[in-house]
């Protein structure tokens, strides 16, 4: 268990296997208080795995995730509970309920963890709807949001309960440059005004760059590289030469293991 | 041959595993601790959308199948001049047999479907996992209220479905073919006795009831998070919950015949 009241978040040898496939191993990282921490690395590394072991979705092969010094997947259901209410979550897919509007969508945690008053809810609700822009949609359905305006819904929705620590998984993918300046521009500023803790999981390079404090690169389940942006644009390690400028072949083949392609197509 | 063997085997453990983590997945849901008042208001929506939605299938059915009896039954009983026993054997064979197996049937292929194909998508849609990153548990949120509904709704759609089938029958029997309506209904109160025939269709449904929606609640909460894991889902809800409802009435109404 760490001691330093300035990191929230901590793996300490971290090791997680998923059907006989090793996804990390080995892991040790720590995210500081107040600071946006991204996680990058190729499509497939594990990193929205990575969130999941923070929130206590999923245990550890070995080693730990902690949270506050509290590992969450060692909790009782009550207690994992109360220990989430300090977490916010942003899904990729943005995981409104598709039944209820975006003002029902956004008002769920208040219904389900407080009593306070329709009056209350309203103007709650508002604040956080006015935060990420979507005050005018409070009556639409998820169904007639752009896939960017479901994102910044569920911003709002994951804000709700005013957590400590706010978990992004793949915000930006998929998003038009406008939309992508836009969830870019909401994230600094809420972690900013909210003093929240922020991990955005990510493959997008220059966006998340722009705002990261401190970033993580993770390929073949183990970290290659990490620093400030500026050190990791001048480091020089194969894996993440290739990560951050896109190059199609190199420490992370293009190919999927396979036999020899000769021998294959003379089989 | 050992491949064979290692597949049987394999496919009896995956079997095992699967009712196993139903049977913890049902004691869970059983044992949420119930809130009064928001538990109510979850419970009626699902009883609407349950049980209430699905009244138009049963009723519309049960009216067809009351009549096929009312048609079948005049042409073989008027052979031997017992037509006025149509009451008796429509009531009979409705109350005890069909009244809570063709329910179930259709319930599953209406309802259960629809719950395994919306939690299924909820899945699919990480809308459970937001829930329980929300600190929201969705056994209680999402299962609970939809399988009490499934359970509470279908002896009611059962009974309905009773009704629907005797006033099917009435129509063909009394209204079409002459048969007189003072035998028709007499002979059927003096033949069915609420304890052994009412009673024990309605035991039926409750047990259908149970299972066809423990089976759909199941399928869509563990399905595979796809368009392929969906679809899967629904057909195995289907298929499980008719062979269950078919080989549950064998057993139940050879225990109520012994008189349990």
């Amino acid at each position: 268990m760490h001691t330093d009241p300035d990191i929230l978040v901590a793996a300490r040898n971290l090791s997680f296997e998923r059907s006989d496939r090793l996804i990390f191993s080995n892991i040790n990282l720590e995210i500081h208080k107040g600071k946006i921490t991204a996680i990058m690395g190729p499509s497939g590394t594990g990193k929205t795995t990575f969130l999941r072991l923070i929130s206590g979705q999923l245990t550890p092969s070995s080693g730990s995730v902690t949270v506050s010094g509290i590992e969450l997947c060692r909790l009782r259901l009550r207690e994992l509970y109360k220990a989430r209410r300090q977490i916010g979550m942003l899904f990729q897919s943005g995981a409104l309920f598709t039944n209820l509007n975006v003002f029902e969508n956004v008002a769920f945690p208040l219904r389900e963890h407080t009593q306070l008053s329709e009056q209350m809810v309203r103007d709650l609700v508002l604040i956080k709807l006015q935060a990420v822009g979507l005050r005018g949609a409070r009556d639409l359905m998820p169904s007639e949001l752009s896939g960017g305006m479901a994102r910044r819904v569920a911003m709002a929705r994951a804000l709700m309960l005013d957590p400590q620590l706010m978990l992004y998984d793949e915000p930006f993918a998929g998003q038009d440059p406008i939309t992508m300046g836009m969830l870019l521009q909401l994230i600094k500023k809420l972690n900013e005004a909210l003093g929240l803790t922020s991990v955005i999981v990510s493959h997008d390079v220059q966006e998340t760059a722009s705002i990261a404090d401190y970033i993580y690169v993770i390929a073949d389940g183990k970290i290659v590289g990490q620093g400030t942006p500026e050190e990791l644009f001048n480091n020089i390690t194969p894996a993440v030469r290739q990560f951050l400028r896109g190059l199609p072949d190199g420490a992370v083949p293009f190919h999927y293991p396979a036999k020899d392609y000769e021998e294959d197509l003379l089989s | 041959m050992i491949d064979k063997i290692q597949a049987l085997g394999h496919a009896g453990l995956t079997i095992c595993q699967h009712l196993g983590l139903s049977g913890i997945f049902l004691f869970k849901t059983l044992a949420r601790r119930p809130r009064p008042g928001e538990g109510f208001k979850l419970l009626r929506e699902q009883i609407y959308t349950v049980g209430v939605l699905s009244l138009l299938i049963i009723l519309v059915s049960s009216l067809f199948i009351g009549m096929v009896i009312g048609l079948q039954g005049y042409n073989t009983l008027q052979r031997f001049g017992a037509e006025q026993e149509l009451g008796q054997l429509l009531a009979l064979s409705v109350t005890r047999e069909l009244g809570p197996v063709v329910t179930a049937l259709l319930f599953a292929g209406r309802a259960g479907t629809a719950l395994t194909a919306e939690i299924g998508l909820m899945r699919a849609t990480d809308q459970l996992e937001s829930m329980e990153m929300m600190a929201v548990d969705p056994l209680w949120r999402i299962i609970s209220p939809r399988f009490w509904a499934g359970f509470i709704s279908m002896p009611l759609l059962a009974m309905i479905f009773n009704m629907g089938a005797i006033y099917g029958g009435y129509l063909v029997g009394v209204q079409w073919l002459g048969i007189d309506a003072g035998s028709f209904w007499s002979n059927m109160q003096a033949a069915v006795t609420f304890r052994m025939d009412v009673m024990n269709g309605l035991i039926k449904s409750l047990v259908f009831g149970f299972v066809v929606t423990w089976i759909a609640v199941y399928q869509g909460y563990f399905t595979v998070p796809n368009a392929a894991g969906i679809s899967s889902a629904t057909t195995k809800t289907v298929v499980y919950s008719s062979l269950a409802i078919l080989a549950l009435d064998f057993v139940l109404t050879s225990m109520m015949l012994k008189g349990w």
